[in-house]
């Protein structure tokens, strides 16, 4: 934490609100910044304290995430007198989020709390009076987050940390009494056995850190998305559904995006819902559906509300879209009953009866509170429950998870590469010692106390 | 009656290995200096297994000798079996091992002390130590009354302050291996506001080997090609000796549960803090009480004795019943014990109060070596004895002291664990315990060390040129490797098909080809017939720079983090209660352990990251001259 490489965090509060700030500060800055950023010119080029417009993409995938302002400061005129990069963007938590990740992913670690303020101090940016305040906001931004991070950890999630934490321990113990107690009768390890078991650890913490993503919903919100055919009463329903429960954030029209957002409390989730109307009602929907943006609103929704009409029946093209979003989280409404006979509703909910469809007329407010139940239910009480569920809100968490788990992987290579034991070895306590930034333990003392207890040996 | 007796510039009390390694680096170094010890006929005794090196610990020897000791050599000169352990396993694990002639050792070093220029040796107990005010050393006084000015007294007691042997039931004051214990130096330390522990060790029997029936045991033949510990030992041809291996039973263990309540472990007769890592054969049978057998091996103690050492069956049971469960071992059902198995309680000293230079952080001048300082075996203690002696001496000639970082040597991972952590029980040194650990190899020790040791003092000019030379031939081999192409003729492509390697389409640099874990450099030779002619030890070290240059890298790229923080040097007079936003335990213990950079603070228990950032600020601080 007191290294100087180079450090991204977000630095607009968290919450809910719609825009924020990811600041990158150090020696890699430009080069991270470069790697994600495109815009007019080539990020080299940008002058020193200038604003330029342009998007942050997944340098893996190509995809765009979103529209920003990038800063670019030039040491040592900056806060923390070093090179620093501000991505301003405005796609909402989760979309900063994801390019803080990206962020992390090219190259930059997790600022650790009051970071950026203690750089600048100890880079000379800072006035000597403020010692005292950097030290508090140290302390204070420390205990802060250990106490987040150990409610955390408090659970299933700790236990199934430790559980894999000390497998590695075990592993790395037997390694090592292999390593330095040969020609003692111990069962010494052998490569293809360190494999297995590195094998089995990793796609344990796989597990878990695919729980980070059920996790970032409770924090973060889920992703909603309404699709359906035209005037079906998607604006109805996105209006009726801000305007019920609290909006949070007003929606953003934007220039670039063809899609109307709302963010809403439902029953204490946070969710964004996206209504794909406006690019859709333009043309024929079947057609349309195949359209990348609503394609991509599709694939990184965490909900899918489908709406028919019972009025009109079911059509060919609800099927279609049924379709495209079968393997999602779903809900289908069947919407304007007052306008249909109870007839006509009948044989639609029969058509539709592996999906539960629930009945609604937006005009009066009706299954309103049935919809908000099902969501609920379908994340809360299903298979979300942060009361049975491992769950890994904590991005810092989650990227020590990635390391151990890019540990893993590297020691299994090494296997097959034909390389010893004490390579692997390498390897293997790095990513105990990742788990062990989590879970605060030494890996050492461990490994050491694991040896004495667990195998006999001595002269 | 007191006297004066003479003066010294250093004086080294006791002459076990750390005492030796001490007086020899200090006298050589040019300093007056005079080793003390009990009995002459002790100097450099191996109370224990008769054996030098193993895992970490023959790190430790190589380390010893690059820097110009003298535990290599010695041991060199008086093997009679050797043994490179764990070599499937790894190059950072490769160990080297010998037993050896433990007469023959201690008469060679004895000479080697007696004819060392600027050293005098002397048997006498020292019984107090003259400090002046609690802080400054003056001197030493001999249970005779001799009174010895000096300016440095290193302290390298073993296991004999306050000794008491304890087997069974029975325990008596005495120092190991049946010689007398030191029982008044203690208090003077204690007197002076040294802080005491108490520790224990042990050791097994010593058996005849004519009483051995080694038919029923198995033969354990040292190795065929020996590899010297010393780097100026160009190449030994001997005759090796084995030792023997059989195993404890049911028997075995069934006599000894019947008599635990016998052993003063049980019994609580023992306080000392015993080491995990080397428990008795009861504790072994408590603990394991699932093991059906533990292993015993039968070691020669040397070539003109009979005298054979049972390693495994360490123990504090009463005589009869060492009797009694050595008999149910197959070959020694008719043993015949020479010595009995003892335990030893020992005062030593709390290492948390040394500076990493071995010197007492509160008395100047007094420097603590070898076994006193919580450690335990006879490498640990030569490489502390080394350190103390180098930097006893460095302080007489006003230079600075040598510290060796954690990534450097395992001479420093034990320094800085001991003096930094502190230790519960009797310290031995583990590859575990290295960080950097692919990096401190026992092969390139000398790569390492040798020039530290040529700045010092102690390598001399013409093996430093000998070193140089064998550095540059490593480098100008690796960079051939890199540049020579070899075409895929088809010669080269039986070559590799006949080692189950893939075959190569277009040219490939011999580099690559090394790198493939199915070819040894040696193998390349049928391929690469204009190389140079180079030593095993030269090529071996080729070999390992380039088979494992990713991991060497990135463990060099660790050790630049890991330096970093070293180089934050902290002030040795900071008071830390005064320092704002430490946790009150950090205080605590950063004012105990003074710790000479941010990085050493970082490895004390209790100093959290976030302390770490107060000190830094506080270091940013007080260089922009914000502090009193």
């Amino acid at each position: 934490m007191y290294m100087e490489d180079t450090i991204a965090a977000i630095s607009t509060p968290q919450g809910t609100g719609g825009i924020g700030i990811v600041r990158i500060s150090g020696e890699k800055a430009f080069a991270i910044a470069g790697k994600v950023f495109r815009g007019k010119k080539p990020f080299e080029q940008l002058k020193s304290h200038t604003v330029s417009l342009g998007k942050i993409i997944d340098p893996q995938s190509g995809a765009m995430v979103d529209e920003v302002l990038l800063s670019k400061m030039v040491k040592p005129h900056t806060y923390t007198r070093e090179d620093i990069v501000e991505i301003n963007c405005h796609g909402g938590t989760a979309v900063i989020r994801k390019i803080l990740e990206l962020v992390i992913k090219e190259g930059a670690r997790l600022a650790e709390p009051g970071e950026f303020t203690k750089r600048a101090f100890l880079n000379g940016r800072i006035d000597l009076s403020q010692a005292e305040a950097v030290i508090d906001l140290i302390n204070s931004k420390t205990k802060e987050s250990s106490r987040a991070a150990a409610a955390q950890l408090e659970g299933k999630l700790s236990r199934k940390l430790k559980a894999a934490r000390d497998r590695l321990i075990e592993l790395i113990a037997h390694m090592e009494v292999t390593f330095d107690y040969p020609e003692h009768d111990i069962e010494e390890v052998t490569g293809r056995e360190v494999y297995r078991e590195t094998k089995e650890i990793k796609e344990t913490l796989c597990e878990l850190a695919r729980g980070f993503e059920k996790g970032r919903i409770l924090r973060e919100g889920l992703n909603a998305v309404i699709v359906g055919r035209p005037n079906v009463g998607k604006s109805s329903l996105l209006n009726e559904l801000s305007g019920k429960n609290r909006a949070i954030v007003t929606d953003i029209p934007g220039t670039t995006r063809d899609v109307i957002e709302e963010y809403i409390d439902m029953n204490g989730i946070p969710v964004r819902i996206v209504d794909t109307a406006g690019i859709r009602e333009t043309s024929d929907v079947v057609e349309k559906i195949g359209v990348e943006r609503t394609q991509k609103e599709i694939n990184e929704a965490d909900l899918v509300i489908m709406m028919v009409d019972a009025a009109e029946g079911i059509k060919e093209e609800d099927w279609a879209i049924l379709q495209t979003v079968r393997d999602k989280k779903l809900v289908v409404l069947i919407n304007k009953v007052d306008l249909a006979e109870q007839r006509v509703i009948g044989e639609i909910e029969e058509k539709l009866a592996g999906y539960g469809p629930i009945r609604t007329s937006i005009k009066e407010e009706k299954g309103l509170d049935q919809l908000e139940n099902a969501i609920t239910r379908l994340f809360v009480k299903g298979e979300i429950n942060p009361n049975s569920e491992v769950l890994v809100t904590n991005v810092r968490h989650k990227s020590l998870m990635d390391d151990a788990v890019r540990s893993l992987s590297e020691a299994m290579a090494s296997y097959e590469a034909g390389m010893p034991l004490d390579c692997i070895a390498i390897d293997i306590k790095n990513a105990a010692e990742s788990l062990g930034q989590i879970t605060g333990e030494s890996v050492s003392e461990d490994v050491m106390h694991r040896i004495f207890s667990r195998f006999c040996v001595g002269k | 009656m007191e006297y004066q007796a003479g003066e010294y510039d250093i004086v080294v009390v006791g002459a076990g290995h750390a005492g030796c390694e001490a007086a020899l680096a200090a006298a050589r170094l040019g300093c007056r200096t005079v080793v003390f010890a009990i009995n002459l006929d002790s100097i450099a005794n191996m109370p224990c297994n008769p054996s030098i090196g193993g895992t970490a610990k023959g790190h430790l020897v190589r380390e010893i000798d690059a820097l110009g000791g003298e535990m290599g050599k010695c041991a060199d000169k008086t093997f009679i079996q050797s043994k490179m352990l764990n070599s499937a396993k790894g190059p950072a694990v490769f160990s080297l091992r010998a037993q050896i002639d433990r007469r023959k050792y201690q008469i060679e070093m004895k000479n080697t002390l007696e004819k060392q220029e600027n050293l005098d040796v002397k048997q006498a107990e020292i019984t107090e130590l003259l400090i002046e005010d609690r802080k400054k050393v003056l001197g030493v006084k001999t249970h005779t009354g001799a009174v010895y000015k000096c300016r440095a007294v290193i302290l390298a007691t073993g296991t004999y302050l306050k000794g008491r042997i304890i087997i069974g039931d029975v325990s008596y004051s005495g120092g190991p291996d049946g010689l007398f214990p030191a029982n008044r130096l203690s208090d003077s330390l204690r007197e002076n506001g040294i802080e005491l522990y108490r520790f224990k060790t042990g050791t097994p029997a010593r058996i005849n080997k004519r009483s051995i029936d080694f038919s029923k045991t198995e033969e354990q033949p040292g190795d065929d090609r020996i590899v010297p510990f010393s780097f100026e030992t160009e190449q030994i041809e001997k005759e090796q000796v084995s030792c023997w291996l059989t195993h404890t039973n049911e028997e075995t263990h069934r006599i000894i549960r019947e008599n635990l309540h016998r052993s003063p472990l049980y019994s609580g007769d023992i306080k000392g803090v015993g080491p995990r890592y080397c428990p008795s054969i009861e504790d072994k049978v408590v603990r394991f009480a699932d093991r059906e057998s533990h292993q015993v091996f039968i070691e020669p103690m040397g070539l003109e004795t009979q005298e054979m050492y049972l390693q495994g069956m360490s123990t504090s049971l009463p005589e009869d019943v060492q009797i009694k469960m050595m008999r149910t071992l197959p070959g020694l059902e008719n043993v015949s014990v020479m010595r009995s198995a003892y335990a030893i309680e020992y005062d030593c000293i709390n290492p948390t109060q040394l500076k990493l230079s071995l010197e007492a952080k509160s008395i100047d001048g007094l420097f603590f070596a070898g076994q006193i300082n919580g450690s335990s075996g006879y490498e640990e203690a030569a490489a502390q004895g080394l350190m103390a002696g180098i930097n006893a001496a460095m302080k007489i000639m006003g230079r600075e002291p040598l510290v060796l970082d954690r990534s450097e040597a395992y001479i420093g991972v034990l320094v800085d664990d001991l003096i930094t952590k502190g230790t519960e029980e009797p310290y031995r040194m583990m590859t575990s315990r290295a960080e950097y650990r692919l990096l401190l190899r026992q092969d390139n020790a000398d790569l390492r060390l040798t020039p530290i040791g040529h700045r010092i003092g102690l390598i001399s000019e013409e093996r430093y040129k000998r070193f140089e030379n064998k550095k540059n031939k490593i480098a100008l081999e690796i960079e051939r490797l890199e540049k020579t192409v070899v075409p895929p003729t088809e010669e080269v492509n039986r070559f590799l098909e006949a080692r189950n390697s893939s075959p190569i389409k277009s040219g490939v640099k011999l580099k690559e080809l090394l790198r493939r874990p199915e070819i040894t450099y040696e193998d390349l030779a049928q391929i690469d017939r204009d190389r140079p002619e180079l030593s095993f030890a030269e090529a071996e070290q080729v070999s390992i720079s380039i088979k494992y240059e990713g991991y060497i890298q990135r463990q060099l790229l660790q050790v630049e983090q890991f330096k970093k923080l070293e180089g934050r040097k902290l002030p040795k007079d900071l008071d830390y209660s005064k320092v704002d936003g430490l946790s009150s335990e950090a205080k605590q213990k950063l004012n105990k352990i003074k710790p000479d950079s941010v990085g050493q603070a970082s490895r004390i228990s209790g100093v959290s990251p976030s302390d770490i950032s107060v000190l830094l600020v506080y270091l940013e601080q007080s260089r922009r001259g914000g502090n009193r």
